[in-house]
C-alpha cells in the first residue's frame, strides 16, 4: 500500500471515486437517522395517547 | 374498534423483528466495515478502468437493492390487494422510500463512473433510461400513499401503481441484452459465471449482503413506526367517536 | 374465500395483460430504444445521410490518424462484418484506444464517412487486475470480447 496521499488520489479519479462514496454514505446515514427520529417520535405520542386513554376510561384495556 | 384484530399479526411481527434486529444489525456493519476494507485497500485496479472500479462496490450494490426493493414492494402489494393484509400495506409504504434512495444512489454514482470512463455523465439508453423511470415510480408511490385522507385507499392506488410499475423491473434487468446500450451488460449474475476476478468479485458481494441486511433492520424500524402510526389512529378515531 | 380467489385471478391477468402490451410496445419502439447502430446496420439498413444517429463498434487496429491540426483523429469502427470511417474533432475519453468498444453520435455524410460530434466509450462487463490481463495476454488465453455487444 502506498502513501495516504497517494489512497487519496484515487489513481486521479479522486474527484468521481470519493463523491460516490459520499453519496451513498449521506443518502444510507440519513435513512438511519430519519428513521429512529421518526420511531422515537411515533413511540412517545402512541405512549401518551395510550396513558390519557387509560386514565379516562378507568383503567379499561383498548389495545 | 371492530378492525384491531388486524393487529394480531402486526404483534407477532413486532417480536420477530425486535428478536432479529441485533442480528441484521451486526451483520451489515460487520460485512460493511469489511467489504470497504477489501474494497478500497485490498482489491486491485481494473486493468482498464483503474482506480474508478472501486465506485462499482457502492454502485452496483445499490442498483440491486433498488430492483430488489421495488420486488419485495410488488410482492406486498400483490399481497394487500388480493388478500387485504394490513401488514404487506405497510412493508410497501416502509419501503419505498429506502427503494427512492437507493436508486438515487445507484444514478448518481453512475453518474460518477461514467463521465471518466464513457465519457458522459449521462445517456439516454434503455437501462438508465428505465432505471430513471424505476426512481419515479418511487417518487409516484410515497406520493400516492400520502394523497389520501384514509390511509387504506392510499395503500390500494399505490399498490396498484407498484404491482403496474413492476414491468419495469425485467426491462432494466434485460435491457443490455435486449438492445444496444451504452451500459456493459451484467458482469456477476450472468449465464456462464461471473466475469469479474475473486479479488474485486468478494468485496462487491459482501457489500450487497451489507446492502441488504441495512435494508432489512431499517425496514423492521420503519413498519415498527407504521404500526405505532396506525395505532395511534385507531385510538385517535375511537377517542373522536366516544 | 371466493372474493379472494377472484382478485388473485384478476390480478394475475391483468399483469400477464400489462405485460403483453408492454412487450408489444417495446417491440414495436425497438428502433428508437436501440441506442446505436452497427457498420453493419449503416451499410445494409441504408440510414438516412444528414440526420443525426449513434454508430457503436471496435475501434480497428492502427486505424487512429491524429490530423494536422492536431485536435482532429480518423478512425475505423467494426462489429467484425462491416467497418465504417469516422472523423471527430475534440476530447476522447480516457478509454478510447484501439480494440475498445465506443459510441459516436454525428450524421452519417454523404462520401460514406460518419462525421462525429461526440464520441463515448463503452467498456465490456469484464474486470480483472492489470496483471492478470497481462498473465492471460501472454499466455495466449486471451480472447477479445466485443465490448460492443453488437450482433456478433
Amino acid at each position: 500500500m502506498g502513501s495516504i496521499s497517494e489512497f487519496l488520489a484515487m489513481g486521479g479519479y479522486a474527484a468521481y471515486v470519493w463523491p460516490a462514496f459520499g453519496v451513498a454514505a449521506v443518502v444510507l446515514v440519513g435513512f438511519v437517522i430519519s428513521t429512529l427520529r421518526t420511531l422515537r417520535a411515533r413511540e412517545r405520542a402512541l405512549a401518551a395517547r395510550e396513558g390519557a386513554d387509560h386514565a379516562e376510561t378507568g383503567g379499561e384495556r383498548t389495545a | 374498534m371492530a378492525n384491531l384484530h388486524k393487529f394480531a399479526n402486526p404483534t407477532l411481527f413486532l417480536r420477530l423483528s425486535r428478536a432479529l434486529l441485533p442480528w441484521c444489525v451486526g451483520i451489515a456493519v460487520v460485512t460493511m466495515a469489511v467489504g470497504l476494507y477489501l474494497g478500497l485497500f485490498v482489491a486491485p485496479p481494473d486493468y482498464q478502468q483503474g482506480e474508478s472500479v472501486r465506485i462499482m462496490y457502492v454502485h452496483v450494490p445499490a442498483a440491486w437493492m433498488a430492483l430488489f426493493v421495488y420486488t419485495l414492494m410488488a410482492v406486498a402489494s400483490a399481497v394487500s390487494l388480493i388478500w387485504r393484509h394490513l401488514l404487506a400495506d405497510l412493508v410497501a409504504k416502509a419501503a419505498a422510500p429506502l427503494g427512492a434512495g437507493f436508486t438515487l444512489i445507484a444514478l448518481a454514482t453512475g453518474s460518477l463512473w461514467g463521465k471518466p470512463m464513457w465519457g458522459t455523465w449521462w445517456v439516454w439508453d434503455a437501462r438508465l433510461t428505465s432505471v430513471l423511470i424505476l426512481f419515479f415510480l418511487y417518487l409516484g408511490h410515497i406520493a400516492l400513499t400520502h394523497a389520501f385522507d384514509d390511509p387504506g385507499r392510499g395503500a390500494r392506488a399505490a399498490a396498484i401503481l407498484a404491482l403496474v410499475g413492476f414491468v419495469n423491473v425485467p426491462i432494466i434487468k434485460f435491457s443490455v441484452d435486449w438492445w444496444n446500450t451504452l451500459h456493459q451488460p451484467a458482469s456477476v449474475l450472468k449465464l456462464g459465471g461471473p466475469a469479474i476476478h475473486p479479488t474485486m468479485l468478494w468485496p462487491l458481494l459482501l457489500m450487497a449482503v451489507a446492502f441488504t441486511f441495512y435494508f432489512i433492520a431499517l425496514l423492521f424500524l420503519r413498519v415498527r413506526g407504521e404500526i405505532a402510526a396506525r395505532k395511534l389512529r385507531a385510538l385517535q378515531l375511537a377517542r373522536a367517536a366516544r | 374465500m371466493k372474493r379472494k380467489h377472484r382478485r388473485l385471478m384478476f390480478v394475475l391477468f391483468a399483469l400477464v395483460g400489462l405485460g403483453a402490451a408492454t412487450a408489444l410496445v417495446l417491440t414495436a419502439l425497438e428502433e428508437n430504444i436501440v441506442f446505436f447502430h452497427s457498420p453493419t446496420d449503416v451499410a445494409e439498413k441504408d440510414l438516412p445521410a444528414g440526420r443525426t444517429i449513434r454508430v457503436g463498434g471496435l475501434v480497428v487496429e492502427q486505424s487512429i490518424q491524429k490530423q494536422a491540426d492536431g485536435v482532429t483523429v480518423a478512425f475505423q469502427i467494426t462489429d467484425m462484418a462491416h467497418t465504417l470511417p469516422i472523423v471527430y474533432t475534440g476530447i476522447l475519453p480516457d478509454l478510447f484506444r484501439e480494440g475498445q468498444g465506443i459510441v459516436a453520435e454525428g450524421e452519417l455524410r454523404a462520401d460514406g464517412v460518419f462525421a462525429a460530434r461526440e464520441v463515448l466509450a463503452k467498456h465490456d462487463e469484464t474486470y480483472m487486475p492489470p496483471e492478470v490481463a497481462d498473465a492471460l495476454k501472454k499466455s495466449g488465453h486471451w480472447k477479445e470480447t466485443d465490448g460492443t455487444g453488437a450482433e456478433q
